[in-house]
């Protein structure tokens, strides 16, 4: 499931888990994100759908992962977000989640104040996407 | 507006209600009959969706189409603590066991109204407590009218809302056409359903070939177990998208008339007229929606709407603008039925049947989305030995339908960020997003009530019937000969819930998990 990614110099590539939590299928912005990260010399360990809170976490630690990224266009995103950053601290794992779907505007910062690195918002662009997920390491070191 | 008189339909033969059917497949098409206003609806308990249904029926509607919450569709139970927390009548109806359908269909004459229900994996489960509501009220099966869209096919393609694996499945469907068949009459046991496969990023053509490819793969496993195609095939009909892209679209449509006779009449043998005609239910484009500056959907959908029109649709859901941030607002959802009927009421485009046929740009888009579908047809061929439905299988299983439309997804979305392609409000024309502050929420005693509901009927129902119903289930899952609809109804008449069932059926058929691929 790994993808090769592009090398980027001295520094490891950034790894990031991309999964849907829950019942709900709608993957074409995971997959369209999964590209457009990879395209970004990114290594994307998609997960896909049908993930749970543990086989998230489960991939994050098997993998080193440096970023999660969760796909949500249920209206479950306050829910499932509480669950995910619940469970990375139950497991002590300081990892950034960043949330992309069908997220209401007054919904995003309920999100932020909960611990969530970023929202992404159908329609954004490759540039924007990379960026979100850069922003979200902070100055955290990428795990080698 | 002058008061010019016109014609029924213009242009030289073939014509509307004419074999192949390209220009349409009634000859006066809106003349004789508009297309039919049916709008989707279903949210938390079915007391509540009950309510809504009401509502339509008080307003002259005669069809209601059900939309049913993801726990339904996936074939959990409510109180499924793993799968279905969170979920519960947030994006459609919560359905777990007969008594749901009853209270969702309460006061509502079945042998009236024609009901279409949105489900596929669990599909045999809805259609089964959907009968066991017209047993109990007395209400003859045959006289049941409606549709369930039980379109496996394109879950494993784009939607992903399956549960068991492609064969077993396709025997379940397999066994509710021949069901429906000896008992229903008037029910169409599947919509073969291109709109998922294009909301999941394919293009216009491969909508048309994917889809027509499944329809022919339930031609051929219906024929293989034994059913006559002009028994069947007069109660297929499809579901397609309506995007932005106008002539393709119109295009598209009339291709998938002429496609669809021309198949079944030279491939599957079909004699009977009905079987030969591609009716179908338009939707405007969900995905096409933005969230950006989000009143401007509205115009997106109404064009969509007109190309739907202009297409040739049998029936129409406009989308409500507010849909790329929320379910729809009860204003959302009425400015797109105002919509649709603008369309039909004062652009004058219902007066002639296909005004565009006979325009060299039309015909000409109708030819090539044709040859890009028959494209497809051959590859499936090759894939199946000769065999579509093979073809289908062995497709679903190397990854080439999911990989197809990925690919056209991202090239989509390369296009709009490279600005090759534009959208307005999302890289052009982007000042005055005022965003939208008035978006439907569901509140999370939805769920807590339909535990209740849930919890009270497991106790009062007999634990002993429920056994044994399942136990049937099992049995006639395990033997190929027996068909699954009357134990599937005895069990929901026992108040087994769906996802007891859905698991009885899982203990023989095992669960499909997709390979991830990107």
């Amino acid at each position: 499931m790994t993808q090769p990614a592009a090398a980027t110099g001295d520094r490891a590539p950034i790894r990031v888990v991309l999964a849907k939590l829950g019942l709900d299928g709608h993957d074409r912005g995971l997959k369209v994100v999964a590209r457009m990260l990879r395209d970004a010399g990114m290594e994307v360990i998609y997960l896909g759908l049908r993930q749970t809170t543990d086989t998230v976490i489960a991939a994050v630690e098997q993998e080193d992962a440096d970023v999660i990224g969760l796909s949500m266009h249920n209206a479950g995103h306050l829910a499932l977000a509480t669950r995910i950053l619940q469970a990375l601290d139950d497991e002590g794992l300081d990892v950034p989640v960043i949330i992309g779907g069908i997220v209401p505007e007054e919904d995003v910062d309920a999100l932020v104040a909960m611990g969530i690195s970023a929202v992404l918002h159908p329609g954004a662009s490759a540039v924007e996407v990379a960026e979100a997920v850069r922003g979200s390491l902070g100055d955290r070191s990428v795990r080698d | 507006m002058s008061g010019v008189p016109v014609d029924p339909v213009y242009g030289d033969g073939p014509l509307p209600g004419e074999f192949p059917y390209t220009r349409g497949i009634y000859p006066e098409m809106y003349r004789s009959r508009l297309w039919t206003m049916r709008m989707f609806a279903g949210f938390g308990t079915a007391v509540d969706t009950n309510g809504r249904f009401q509502e339509i029926l008080r307003h002259g509607g005669t069809g209601l189409s059900t939309a049913f919450d993801m726990p339904t569709l996936m074939g959990r139970d409510s109180d499924d603590e793993v799968w279905s927390a969170g979920e519960v009548g947030r994006a459609g109806v919560a359905v777990d066991t007969l008594a749901d359908m009853e209270d969702l269909f309460a006061d509502i004459d079945l042998g009236s109204v024609s009901t279409s229900m949105t489900i596929n994996g669990p599909a045999v489960v809805a259609l089964a407590q959907y009968i066991a509501v017209a047993d109990k009220t007395g209400v003859d099966r045959a006289a049941l009218s409606g549709t369930i869209q039980n379109d496996i096919l394109k879950e494993y393609q784009a939607q992903k809302e399956y549960i068991f694996p492609p064969r077993p499945s396709m025997r379940i469907v397999t066994d509710m056409m021949r069901f429906t068949t000896a008992e229903m009459p008037r029910w169409h046991p599947v919509s073969i359903s291109g709109y998922h496969i294009r909301e999941a990023g394919s293009t216009a053509a491969q909508e048309l070939g994917f889809t027509l490819a499944n329809g022919f793969a339930y031609v051929e496993a219906a024929q293989a177990a034994g059913l006559d195609v002009d028994d069947f095939a007069g109660r297929l009909s499809f579901f397609f998208n309506s995007h932005s892209d106008f002539f393709e679209e119109i295009g598209k449509y009339r291709a998938a008339r002429r496609i669809w006779a021309t198949w079944m009449r030279q491939r599957y043998g079909a004699a009977s007229e009905r079987s030969l005609m591609c009716r179908f239910h338009t939707q405007t484009a969900g995905v096409s929606l933005t969230a950006q500056q989000p009143e401007i959907n509205i115009a997106r959908v109404a064009l969509q709407a007109l190309a739907g029109a202009l297409g040739g649709t049998q029936s129409l859901h406009t989308d409500a603008y507010d849909e790329a941030l929320a379910l729809p607002t009860e204003k959302a959802a009425r400015i797109a039925l105002r919509t649709q009927q603008i369309v039909a009421h004062e652009t004058g485009v219902a007066n002639v049947a296909d005004p565009l046929g006979g325009s060299a740009y039309v015909e000409w888009m109708t030819d090539e989305m044709e040859r890009r579908a028959a494209e497809i047809f051959d590859h499936l061929l090759e894939l199946g030995g000769g065999s579509i439905l093979e073809g289908v299988y062995e497709g679903i299983d190397n990854g080439y339908f999911v990989g197809q439309i990925a690919d056209s997804a991202y090239r989509f979305e390369r296009e709009v960020n490279d600005g090759t392609r534009i959208i307005v409000g999302v890289n052009a024309f982007t000042e005055g997003d005022d965003g939208e502050k008035n978006l439907l929420r569901i509140e999370q005693d939805t769920e807590d009530l339909q535990l209740k509901r849930l919890a009270a009927v497991k106790q009062q129902r007999g634990d002993a019937a429920v056994r044994g119903t399942l136990e049937a289930v099992r049995r006639a899952a395990q033997d190929p000969e027996a068909n699954l609809m009357p134990p599937v109804i005895d069990a929901v008449k026992a108040y087994a819930t769906e996802g007891e069932i859905c698991d009885a059926l899982a203990d023989v058929f095992g669960r499909y998990t997709e390979p991830a691929i990107v």
